[in-house]
């Protein structure tokens, strides 16, 4: 696994996820922390395209090889775009987190949530 | 948080840990290394080469006297009378209803003394059961865990690694000899393991762990957590007390009939001769999943059993475990479903071990 990285472009829930925003779109993924934390990801059990996830709700699962974790959305929307490339090759989740490990893009509902997600800085703060 | 790992014990390899980069978790009051690099490279490391657990969490039982081998013949499952001298036995610890207290592996050092390895979590349980019952007979059961570290080095390649490090041969399977080993002398070597790897466990001295680590280690073996360990055990079917074992369950619907000698008189054996003759409602069965998805513990089988064990099999890339399921349904080969956090998941029953003896 790479090094520890937290990107600066990107937006970050408490619970280890992060949001590329797009105007009123965004792309979901789990954090570096995140990855490292559950260890190798040997299972990725993709949502439906169209499904509504609420901010802080769980929306999809990840399992390592020890256990499984609910990844939480960090804003609320729809879900327009899945990763099905995970299913087949989970381990970019933790090779590549914030790229090709990304999880779903959502059309956002209430775009103003995302004032209450941290910066990078605030986030690795967090962790310490 | 900080509280809580506060009163967790350490290992004497607990520095040997950190330095190698491992992950410590909270594991019965122990705090254990539960990976370094990884599970599924710790995993081959074992199966292909040789790897090293610190498995000093575990507990050890030394009962000793004239009667020590009555006492134990008492409270064991097993024959403890076939157990040669410096030989190996494996058997479970019942209670009066035939529920599994623990299981353990037994070692006669001596013609009256033996020491028998505990479960971390049951050790404190089994001391005390131990000592219950041997007063009625003329021997001594003293708690052994401050005297010795345990460490476990498994794969092909184990028994010839220690072999280097060892001033006389190495014990057979299921034996076991008082060596020295990495300079360290009375190092109890154990022709046992908990992988389906051949191996060796050393239970040595705690002040010389670190030397016998460190020997092992610089001949090439890698340090493996216990998620590997647990990986590791359950493609070979063996059982985890707690999960696979408790007092709920008796060891004949946990497959463990061949470690029940009822004739011997074991607290328990009613049951077990009970369940033999009459059967169970439910067995322990391995299995695999057979589409997508990993079954974990706690996981129910569609139209009754249970889920004790589930991993991802690191060797055969899916879904293994072991589960309880209703008599009639445990042929191998029968297929069924597991209720998988709110999905189905198709699964079959399979023979043991999970992976093939010969690879």
């Amino acid at each position: 696994m790479a090094d520890a990285s937290y990107p600066p472009d990107l937006s970050y829930h408490e619970e280890h996820d992060w949001a590329r925003i797009e105007g009123d779109t965004a792309t979901f993924g789990i954090t570096w922390y995140a990855q490292d934390q559950l260890g190798e990801v040997v299972f990725f059990d993709p949502p439906e395209v169209g499904k509504t996830l609420r901010k802080g709700d769980p929306y999809a699962e990840v399992e390592s090889v020890k256990a499984v974790s609910d990844v939480i959305a960090p804003l609320s929307g729809e879900i327009t775009e899945v990763n099905e490339a995970l299913s087949s090759a989970p381990e970019a989740i933790n090779e590549d987190p914030y790229d090709s490990g990304w999880m779903v893009k959502v059309r956002l509902s209430d775009p103003s949530e995302v004032d209450s997600l941290m910066d990078a800085a605030a986030y690795q703060e967090s962790l310490t | 948080m900080a509280a809580e790992t506060d009163t967790l014990k350490r290992t004497p390899l607990h520095e040997r840990h950190v330095a190698a980069g491992a992950r410590l978790v909270p594991f019965a009051g122990w705090e254990m290394p539960v990976q370094y690099r990884g599970i599924r490279e710790e995993h081959a490391a074992v199966r292909e080469r040789v790897g090293i657990f610190d498995v000093s969490h575990m507990g050890e039982i030394e009962t000793r006297g004239p009667q020590a081998e009555e006492l134990l013949q008492r409270l064991l499952s097993n024959d403890v009378s076939r157990i040669p001298e410096r030989g190996a036995q494996y058997s479970v610890l019942c209670n009066e209803d035939g529920g599994v207290l623990d299981d353990l592996f037994t070692y006669r050092l001596g013609p009256e003394r033996f020491l028998t390895v505990t479960n971390a979590a049951n050790h404190e349980r089994d001391l005390a059961w131990f000592e219950r019952h041997a007063r009625p007979y003329e021997a001594v059961v003293t708690d052994r865990i401050h005297a010795y570290a345990m460490l476990a080095v498994q794969g092909p390649q184990a028994r010839a690694l220690v072999a280097e490090l060892a001033d006389a041969d190495l014990p057979k399977r299921f034996a076991t000899a008082e060596l020295t080993v990495a300079g360290v002398p009375r190092v109890l070597v154990c022709g046992t393991g908990y992988t389906g790897e051949d191996g060796v466990e050393l239970l040595v001295p705690p002040d010389h762990a670190t030397a016998v680590w460190d020997a092992v280690t610089a001949l090439g073996a890698e340090p493996v957590g216990l998620g590997a360990r647990d990986t590791l055990r359950l493609e070979a079917c063996f059982h985890l007390y707690g999960n696979d074992l408790t007092e709920d369950r008796g060891p004949i619907e946990a497959g463990l009939g061949w470690c029940c000698k009822e004739e011997t008189g074991f607290i328990g054996a009613e049951r077990a001769t009970r369940d033999r003759a009459d059967g169970t409602a439910e067995r322990l069965v391995p299995f695999a999943i057979t589409g997508p998805g990993i079954a974990r513990q706690g996981n129910p089988v569609v139209g009754g059993g249970v889920v004790t064990s589930g991993t991802l099999s690191p060797t055969l890339g899916y879904g293994i475990g072991l589960a309880y399921l209703p008599v009639g349904r445990t042929e191998p080969g029968t297929p069924f479903e597991i209720d998988v956090r709110g999905k189905t998941r198709t699964a079959e029953v399979r023979t043991k071990p999970l992976i093939p003896e010969e690879r």
